[in-house]
């Protein structure tokens, strides 16, 4: 390698050693306490001299009382996740497929009231959604979560449908037409098995989003066997004597199926959600 | 000639004319309706119960009267104005070093996504507790190296502030990074070729070839990042929880808080009131995406 080549690389480390240590710090700090014994957690080490698993044992077998709960919260953000990635689909691809192949009139008005919601922030969303839930008599419904969280991932769901939607020839359409297939006929057999890969990225995206809400869960939803993972981690941060060792082993195992399920639908999602904002 | 005119007449149905409408239009109204009435039931009914909450002058008064409005509304514009941009020429940077060919730099970037990827809540309160002033990771190691003990971090409220956007920051770069990257990587690499046939600097590059067709996108992408920053809860919240004295609430907290202690008026009021700064962007985005 020439002198110019290895400046460039010296220049590209001084970047990239940072960036990894910027970006794996938290990330790492929840490991260490998550296989530290009590004790050590807090001395301020690198590493601990005697790792352990026995949190992690701790929190399986649901043997502290801020735990009682753990395996059923779990569950709930699981439900509330797969509910909220389903449903989302069905919305946005009905919607998306409505206005961008059967122009369905008042379809373009439709994206637009879908677009505003997209832009308005979530928080600004939450009390008056908070309100409505309560009017609505679904407060501490678990359905109070998924249709919120729906509400929320809809509007991107079908701008970056009708995005993919657009590109499909119309020739596709015409042909259908020509050959006598109904409407429903030409969204179950042609458009969804095209749609696929968008249709993947959208799941996955409506599927996280809600898996990873906290300010949602914690309004919509109070009794202990109705949270979900993220808010029995915040109510643990209200008492006095949490055990921080196990607050930290709960927030490394929640925080594991969702990094697990991007690196999994990668491909889809990277290529699916930045197609569209690429354009503008 | 009957014959040949028979299928003209069917096919005058499926023009304007027709009273009736087609089985196009039919499924494409039973196909958009849930989405209407999600929009109708969950955001419509919502947004006007919430103005309709906000109706009172007396909340407006309550509200200006109030110190921490005040802080909160300081401390908002300071997170979005500092945070938003120093995130954003952070992207542009890192979007630049993300695209080389390097082995390493594509693992590199295969972890650089994980802060957006997991929920905020295990993070942020790892970062907290690395920050903690007797126990935590942080003054642990400013005691060994220099002997002295570390700042009181999330106790001085200008430096929790700092904190807190630069929690932001943690969590939401990688996001905006990914999405300059597809931008630059939109940049046909002949124009590159041809700069460097003419000899061009890498500053010249940027300035001449990379920005222009950036600028674009990387004005959106602030706006973007702007109005979502207004709404962003979990960095605030889940790392200061407002404090310390009420200090460090941004809007978006705020408007938690007063719901909290049952003042659903104030909260919604909190919210109109940033609405000017909001709606403008809001309009703006939607101009761009919407063509």
């Amino acid at each position: 390698m020439n002198k110019r080549g290895a400046l460039t690389e010296a220049k590209l480390l001084l970047i990239g050693i940072p960036v990894f240590i910027w970006t794996m710090l938290p990330i790492y700090h929840l490991t260490l306490f998550a296989i530290s014994p009590k004790d050590q957690a807090m001395g301020g080490q690198l590493w601990p001299d005697h790792p352990t698993l026995h949190n992690f044992e701790v929190v399986f077998r649901e043997q502290h009382h801020y735990l009682n709960h753990f395996w059923l919260q779990m569950w709930n953000s699981l439900f509330i996740a797969v509910a909220v990635g389903l449903l989302t689909l069905v919305v946005a691809t009905g919607a998306a497929f409505a206005i961008s192949r059967l122009k369905v009139r008042g379809g373009r008005t439709v994206m637009n009231l879908a677009l505003f919601t997209y832009f308005i922030p979530a928080a600004f969303l939450a009390v008056p959604m908070y309100k409505t839930m309560g009017v609505y008599g679904l407060l501490n419904n678990q359905w109070s979560m998924i249709l919120a969280m729906t509400t929320i991932a809809a509007p991107y769901s079908i701008w970056v449908l009708k995005q993919a939607s657009d590109k499909l020839p119309l020739e596709l359409d015409e042909a259908a037409k020509m050959d006598g297939a109904s409407p429903l006929q030409l969204f179950i057999l042609v458009y969804l098995p095209l749609m696929t890969p968008s249709l993947v990225a959208i799941g996955t995206y409506a599927l996280l989003l809600a898996w990873n809400e906290y300010l949602y869960a914690f309004l919509l939803l109070s009794k202990d066997t109705d949270v979900t993972l993220g808010v029995a981690l915040g109510n643990f941060l209200a008492a006095d004597d949490s055990p921080w060792e196990l607050l930290m082993t709960t927030g490394l195992i929640y925080a594991l199926p969702p990094a697990a399920i991007y690196y999994t639908f990668k491909r889809y999602m990277v290529g699916g959600l930045t197609a569209g904002a690429v354009k503008s | 000639m009957a014959t040949v005119a028979l299928p003209q007449v069917e096919q005058v149905p499926s023009g304007p004319q027709r009273s009736g409408i087609s089985p196009w239009q039919k499924w494409g109204m039973i196909l958009i309706s849930p989405y209407v009435l999600v929009f109708i039931v969950f955001v419509m009914y919502p947004v006007g119960y919430g103005l309709w909450l906000a109706r009172h002058p007396v909340s407006y008064e309550h509200l200006f009267e109030d110190p921490i409005f005040a802080r909160s509304v300081i401390n908002t514009i300071v997170f979005v104005v500092v945070g938003i941009n120093v995130k954003m020429v952070i992207a542009l940077v890192l979007s630049g070093f993300f695209i080389q060919a390097r082995t390493w730099i594509k693992w590199l970037s295969f972890l650089f996504i994980l802060p957006w990827a997991v929920p905020s809540i295990p993070t942020i309160l790892s970062i907290r507790f690395m920050l903690n002033p007797e126990w935590g990771l942080i003054n642990s190691l400013i005691f060994r190296f220099t002997g002295a003990d570390g700042p009181n971090w999330l106790n001085d409220p200008t430096l929790a502030l700092g904190i807190a956007m630069l929690v932001h920051i943690w969590k939401s770069l990688p996001f905006w990074t990914l999405i300059l990257i597809a931008g630059r990587l939109a940049i046909p690499a002949e124009h590159y070729e041809a700069a460097s046939v003419d000899g061009a600097t890498s500053w010249q590059k940027f300035r001449f070839i990379t920005w222009p067709s950036m600028r674009t996108l990387y004005l959106t992408c602030s706006i973007l990042s702007m109005i979502w920053t207004m709404g962003d809860f979990n960095s605030v919240y889940l790392l200061t929880g407002g404090g310390p004295a009420d200090l460090t609430h941004v809007l978006a907290t705020l408007g938690i808080r007063y719901l909290r202690l049952d003042q659903v008026d104030l909260s919604m009021a909190a919210i109109v009131v940033a609405l000017p700064a909001v709606l403008p962007l809001v309009y703006f985005m939607m101009k761009r995406l919407s063509k």
